[in-house]
């Protein structure tokens, strides 16, 4: 590779290039020429900086310089500043970039802004390995408090009072779970933490276990404590061998220290954790199939009641939460139930870990107060949809959540109102739509990701969701009717209702949500067979448009199955019922003569 | 087994290690290591790192890993965290990127502007993606 001593970056977006970055870029290439330096500074196109208004951009490395709404004419005058005398030409810097051009650390940096780290607290700041380091930000200093100055009830009472709901989708209160449990009389007790996190899209519980094992190790303790239990168990799904092999260091290096084990710290308290690994399979996620398989058993949902509280694990009482849940218990106790309840809003105290994706611009792990509006997660943190689309729905909850349409993108998230809106908070998988994505296609995707989960012990979710499913691909392949339509959300609302888990009970809601807010694209589907977003191919066609095509065959050479027939200089169509829909053509016509539509 | 006093003790001892703070005395050299980081090459990077501080001799610098720093497009991703000095993050990293960050930065205390994350109006400049044919 070549050494460049300055790097150039124009802007080739959509955005730029129509307001002329092209010919900025061909000036400068030939100014940089002028003066013969165009072995030492190299110019890149690049894709869209996301500041189209401020376009034609224009950036300048090592420096990042940037330099807005660049006109051609300033071009010679910016080579011969910046490039030959070294000398940023102030005039063109946009303003806000002059001061803080840079950022040294991340945490200064919009995308962190808006969130605030309670369960991702130690993650990206600590080595996972080093229980030393963990200790250092007081780590294991809940686990202390509790056992040399609380009592059970006392931990059980904190818990409660904090308003902390389980993380990993239903948002039932912890401790409410962890005192009914603490009731029952036995001779062994349980404490379980459910890390199969089996949403698609979805990596919270993997980060948390990757970045910060001990705390959940700390948290289960503090839980084994509250409950009467001594054994816990960690059930990580098999395909996360970091967070395996992290969690297999972090148990290993807390017995060492006597922080797992018997008695304690020298108080007598005696807590071990076992790991199991779990197949992968989405069901075992749910509590009691979860369970039914650290038995060994095959991972089936079993009707409650009995709840877990009661005859959990081998039949004994057992607390089962999620890992964020546990990631959050360290901190709630040694800072109290006050101040957790002072983050978020009344009714969901605390902060929630999501994980963007889709179209949006920063896809990653956020953390923010709960009410926090969709708006301020997706356009200030996730830096909006790139390439100036357009939003259209989000999807919360995974497989058993829904989409959430524009009108609501002021609502403040909280375990009700996604409730209320036909989705739910599900484990934190967050997914942003623009107008691209198909509404219908995105509705099967889930569909087809339930059915094929579903583990066939009740009819509803086996037979019905197959139902579903068919029905879905009857319609985005042009070949649905209204009634079609009716009789998927009668499905729907009947798998709802009598479903034995809450994967079926669940799994319309996809279906359901996009239903009600989209009901235009589902019947343009099946009345108009047209998929308005271009993504169902079966309703697709491409064609020719004659006025623009200059007959110059490129096309027909460039389609795989012949579809394209014509003659140079006189005349091509294309065959529909030939065609695949491959995009060929499209891609190859050098005049744009081929639309989709 | 450690007494509660024991744990106290590394909570102290440690604490100068890990801080992000100003008044630490070791130069902290973290690179992101969750399954991301993983999956967008920031192995090689940490071992790049580690073989440039041992072939240079440094001895008051700690090269640590860590977890999920939330920007999983910017990966890999190092922090450079030198005593009395603000944390510098550098995105997108290779092994040679590396080696200048601990020769340069580290070494010589010249912050690599080239590879710092650049934002304007919140948003990240040099996550360009290179389009030239
Ligand atoms: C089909 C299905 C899959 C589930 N998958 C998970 C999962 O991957 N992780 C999880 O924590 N909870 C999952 N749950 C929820 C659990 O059944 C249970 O409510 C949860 O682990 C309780 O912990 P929490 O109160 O801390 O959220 C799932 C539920 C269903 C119905
Ligand atoms: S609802 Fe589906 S996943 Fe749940 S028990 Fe019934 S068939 Fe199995
Ligand atoms: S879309 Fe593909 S199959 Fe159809 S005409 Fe174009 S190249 Fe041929
Ligand atoms: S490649 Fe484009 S211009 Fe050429 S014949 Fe085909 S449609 Fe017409
Ligand atoms: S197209 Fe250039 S900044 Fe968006
Ligand atoms: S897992 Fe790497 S930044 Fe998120």
């Amino acid at each position: 590779m070549a050494f460049y001593r300055s790097q150039v970056l124009v802007c080739g977006g959509t955005g730029c290039t129509s307001s002329e970055s092209m010919v900025i870029l061909e000036n400068l290439k030939n100014e940089i020429k002028k003066h013969g330096i165009e072995n030492e500074i190299e110019v890149v196109r690049t894709g869209c900086f996301g500041l189209c208004e401020l376009g034609p951009i224009v950036i300048v490395y090592p420096e990042g310089a940037f330099y807005s709404k660049v006109k051609p004419e300033d071009l010679p005058e910016l080579v011969e500043e910046h490039l030959v005398k070294g000398r940023i030409l102030k005039r063109l810097v946009y303003h806000e970039a002059m001061e803080d051009d840079r950022i040294k650390s991340l945490n200064n940096f919009g995308f962190y802004k808006k969130q605030y780290r309670v369960a991702l607290r130690n993650c990206g700041v600590i080595d996972p390995e080093n229980i030393d380091e963990y200790i250092a930000f007081d780590g294991y200093k809940a686990l202390e408090k509790v056992l040399t100055e609380m009592t059970p009830e006392e931990v059980v009472k904190v818990v409660k009072e904090s308003g902390l709901r389980g993380r990993g989708g239903g948002g039932f209160p912890t401790g409410l779970k962890w005192e009914l449990t603490a009731k029952e009389k036995a001779d062994q007790k349980y404490i379980i933490c459910n890390a199969d996190e089996g949403d698609p899209g979805a990596f919270m519980d993997r980060s948390v276990l990757e970045g910060d094992p001990h705390s959940v190790l700390e948290a289960m303790a503090i839980g084994g404590y509250a409950i009467g239990a001594s054994k816990g168990f960690i059930y990580v799904r098999a395909e996360y061998p970091i967070a395996v092999q992290r969690l297999e260091v972090a148990i290993k290096q807390a017995r060492e220290y006597g922080l797992l084990g018997d008695d304690i710290l020298g108080t007598g308290f005696s807590f071990d954790i076992e790991l199991r690994l779990g197949s992968g399979a989405f069901v075992c996620g749910e509590e009691t199939a979860l369970m039914q398989s650290i038995e060994g058993r095959r991972g089936m949902p079993v009707p409650k009641p009995p709840f877990p509280a009661q005859s959990g694990l081998w039949k004994k009482p057992t607390v089962i939460n999620n890992v964020e849940t546990y990631a959050n218990i360290p901190a709630i106790i040694l800072n109290g139930s006050q101040w957790f309840r002072s983050i978020g809003t009344e009714k969901s105290s605390g902060t929630k870990v999501f994980a963007l994706g889709g179209k949006i611009t920063n896809t990653g792990l956020v953390e923010i107060p709960m009410g926090t509006t969709l708006r301020e997660i997706i356009f200030e943190i996730g830096g909006g949809i790139p390439k100036g689309k357009k939003f259209k729905a989000v999807q919360t909850g995974g497989p058993s959540g829904g989409c959430i349409a524009a009108q609501h993108l002021d609502t403040p998230i909280e375990y009700d109102t996604l409730i209320a809106l036909g989705s739910m908070m599900g484990s934190g998988g967050m997914i942003v739509m623009d107008e691209d994505n198909c509404m219908v296609d995105v509705a099967r995707f889930f569909l087809d990701f339930t059915r094929d989960e579903s583990c066939g012990k009740c009819t509803p979710c086996r037979i019905g969701t197959k139902r579903m499913l068919e029905i879905l691909e009857k319609i985005t392949q042009g070949k649905g009717t209204l009634e079609d339509i009716d009789k998927l959300e009668e499905l729907a609302k009947e798998i709802k209702a009598s479903a034995l888990c809450g994967l079926g009970q669940t799994a319309p809601n996809p279906v359901l949500s996009t239903l009600k807010y989209f009901r235009d694209e589902y019947i343009a589907h099946v009345v108009d067979k047209k998929c308005p977003a271009g993504v169902c191919k079966a309703l697709m066609r491409y064609t020719i448009v004659d006025n623009v095509c200059k007959k110059c065959g490129i096309c027909a050479k460039a389609c795989p199955v012949g579809a394209i027939t014509g003659k140079v200089k006189e005349h091509f169509e294309i065959n529909q019922d030939k065609c695949v829909k491959c995009g060929a053509c499209m891609e190859k016509c050098p005049f744009k003569a081929i639309i989709k539509k | 087994m450690k007494t509660i006093k024991e744990l106290e003790e590394i909570r102290k001892k440690t604490l100068d290690v890990v801080n992000q703070r100003k008044d630490r005395t070791t130069t902290r050299i973290v690179v992101g290591m969750a399954t991301c980081g993983i999956a967008a090459g920031a192995r090689p990077v940490l071992l790049a790192i580690m073989d440039e501080v041992s072939k240079l001799g440094l001895s008051d610098v700690i090269v640590a890993q860590t977890g999920c720093i939330g920007l999983c497009r910017l990966e890999p991703i190092v922090e450079v965290i030198k005593p009395g000095e603000e944390k510098v993050t550098y995105i997108k990293m290779t092994p040679e990127k590396a080696r200048r960050i601990v020769k340069e930065h580290v070494v010589e205390g010249k912050v690599v502007d080239e590879y710092v994350m650049h934002v304007v109006d919140g948003k990240v400049l040099n996550d360009y993606s290179v389009q030239n044919d």
